[in-house]
């Protein structure tokens, strides 16, 4: 079995430089023994070190393409992003049809999903007292790192399944009407970053995954380029102007009812916003849509095209779309089936023990070694920081004997 | 007598990209002791309050954290121009803040009653031209 991490190191490729080290916005990673090691607890997906490697040493997590054919009713979710990734694209069509030539047996767009996330959230607003301002769960990267170091912000989070988990649901049930038994389904998100692949694989909000695999959203782009030139083209699409702009940042804010809304994008500036709204800053604000990667999923780390190429695309087709659906009511579904079936649980790794008087004698420890570095934060200890060295060494995480190269810190 | 931990920093003047600083290294270090989220949240909030003052109303200053297994004290000091009439100063959305800062997004006069409400202990003390200090005190659940 494949082991899902986020991102996996290639080691002969890896030359031992800091720069991911240095830019993880975790501190997930160090360099040890001459290459980069990820400390998988604290990663959340973002894909900033696979964006920065220079020496495409970093690479995403995702299932090969075959897997598919573990499944005798094959169904393709793509992805919003994946449409801005093609040239001249008029018609999405060429897309889902493209998807039903290599392979698939059925499609069914995230970007439906997205459309009623849309739709669920505005109803949401006007039905729950939610604690505002309310921060949106679609990007999972950003829903883990609220989990991991902002406790504190727990309650602003929307409990609804991300526009993928809705999308499986949906595209599952379509299939069972149509007659097709439940162990022949397999479900495929064409993703385009390594934080859903985990995401949907551990299955985040809900009782169990309901998709069976994902893929990189370039490699189907390699697979899908050869057949769409010469593809019959049967109306297929379902996708709202509504649906689609969730491909990029500030898509998901703009429809979710509310004139005070903030929209975030690049896995820094959300740190900033984040901090901003624990500090009591964002008091007006009602709604805070925050995506990891810079200008949303088009900007995600499996996809082909630069962000800003595939959001003009974007921009382009939604013209020739109508304006939203309502699918709500044509789905007949209760709102429970398409929110969180389990809150996802906070993560304690900062902590330095669950004992608070461990926990001081601890830090105080990390406060008298830090004290004495020399605070270049260089990284050739193999920590990010000279506090993330000291903090290594209390918590045992490197032998005690480790040494700053320009300081001997024991006195 | 019992263990503590002393933080310092510099606040700048003036410089509102920076601003923050402080209470953002503060929260960390409380994330590490496992202090619980609430408490995190009340402090964030009155020591931003603070050092967002220092940066507006003086010219930065020196703030001090002093975390026990019980409680943290903030300390906020600076040498500013200071405050005439503290009485007043307390008032909800009472402020000295020009249009200019305001067009920032700051000086809505909240943020010496939000200090208030969000700790156990709030002193401050000030004398006009000499600079103003803010204690502050959060008790951990
Ligand atoms: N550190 C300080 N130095 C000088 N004046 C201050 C300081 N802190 C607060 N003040 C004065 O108190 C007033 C009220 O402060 P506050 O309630 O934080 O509101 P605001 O900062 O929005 O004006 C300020 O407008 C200012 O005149
Ligand atoms: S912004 Fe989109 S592409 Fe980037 S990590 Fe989040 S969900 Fe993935
Ligand atoms: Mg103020």
């Amino acid at each position: 079995m494949i082991k899902h991490n986020t991102v996996i190191l290639d080691p002969d490729k890896c030359k031992g430089c800091i720069t991911c080290m240095k830019r993880c916005p975790t501190e997930a990673i160090r360099v040890r023994n001459g290459k980069a090691s990820v400390m998988y607890e604290r990663c959340i997906g973002c894909g900033e070190c696979v964006r920065l490697c220079p020496h495409q040493a970093k690479l995403p997590s995702y299932d090969p393409f075959d897997i598919i054919k573990d499944y005798k009713y094959k169904i393709a979710l793509p992805a919003p992003s994946l449409y801005g990734q093609f040239e001249n694209l008029t018609n999405v069509d060429y897309v889902l049809n493209g998807l039903l030539e290599i392979g698939f047996d059925d499609v069914y767009e995230v970007g439906r999903g997205a459309n009623l996330c849309s739709e669920l959230t505005k109803i949401l607003f006007d039905r729950e007292s939610f604690k505002k301002p309310v921060i949106s769960t679609a990007c999972p990267a950003i829903l883990d790192l609220i989990l991991v170091r902002f406790h504190e912000l727990k309650p602003h989070l929307l409990e609804l399944l991300a526009p993928v988990d809705i999308a499986a649901k949906l595209a599952i049930k379509r299939a069972l009407d149509r007659g097709i038994p439940r162990e022949d389904i397999g479900v495929f998100f064409i993703s385009p970053c390594p934080a859903k692949v985990f995401a949907l694989k551990q299955g985040i909000g809900v009782d169990k995954p309901y998709v069976n695999g994902v893929l990189s959203a370039s490699e189907v782009y390699m697979q899908l380029l050869p057949v769409m030139k010469t593809v019959q083209l049967k109306p297929l699409t379902k996708l709202s102007v509504q649906g689609i702009s969730w491909a990029s940042s500030g898509g998901e804010a703009a429809n979710c009812s509310r004139e005070k809304y903030l929209a975030a994008d690049g896995i820094e500036n959300v740190i900033k916003v984040l901090n901003a709204l624990e500090d009591g800053q964002l008091r007006n604000i009602e709604f805070i849509e925050l995506n990891a990667c810079v200008g949303g999923c088009v900007g995600g780390v499996m996809n082909v095209e630069n962000p800003f190429v595939a959001k003009a695309r974007i921009r382009e087709l939604r013209r020739k779309l109508p304006l939203r659906f309502n699918e709500l009511a044509d789905e007949g579904q209760s709102l429970d089936f398409y929110k969180w079936e389990r809150v996802p649980e906070l993560k304690d790794v900062y902590a330095l023990s669950t004992d608070r008087v461990t926990a001081m004698k601890k830090m105080m420890e990390i406060e008298k070694i830090f004290k004495n570095l020399p605070h270049r934060d260089c990284g050739m200890c193999g920590a990010p920081s000279c506090r993330a060295f000291a903090e290594d060494l209390v918590n045992g995480v490197i032998p005690s004997d480790s040494k700053c190269m320009y300081k001997d810190y024991d006195e | 007598m019992s263990d503590v931990i002393h933080l310092e920093f510099d606040v700048a003047g003036n410089n509102f990209v920076s601003a923050g600083t402080a209470t953002n290294q503060v929260k960390d270090t409380l994330r590490n002791l496992g202090i619980p989220n609430q408490d995190v949240r009340r402090i964030a909030i009155a020591m931003y309050e603070a050092e967002i003052n220092m940066v507006i109303h003086a010219c930065g200053g020196k703030a001090t954290a002093d975390i026990y297994a019980d409680k943290i004290e903030v300390v906020l000091e600076d040498h500013g121009k200071g405050i005439e009439n503290i009485e007043l100063a307390m008032q909800p959305g009472w402020s000295t803040a020009s249009e200019d800062i305001r067009g920032l997004g700051f000086g809505a006069g909240m943020g010496l009653p939000n200090i208030k409400k969000y700790t156990d202990e709030f002193k401050i003390e000030s004398e006009v031209g000499k600079g103003t200090k803010v204690y502050l005190r959060v008790n951990f659940s």
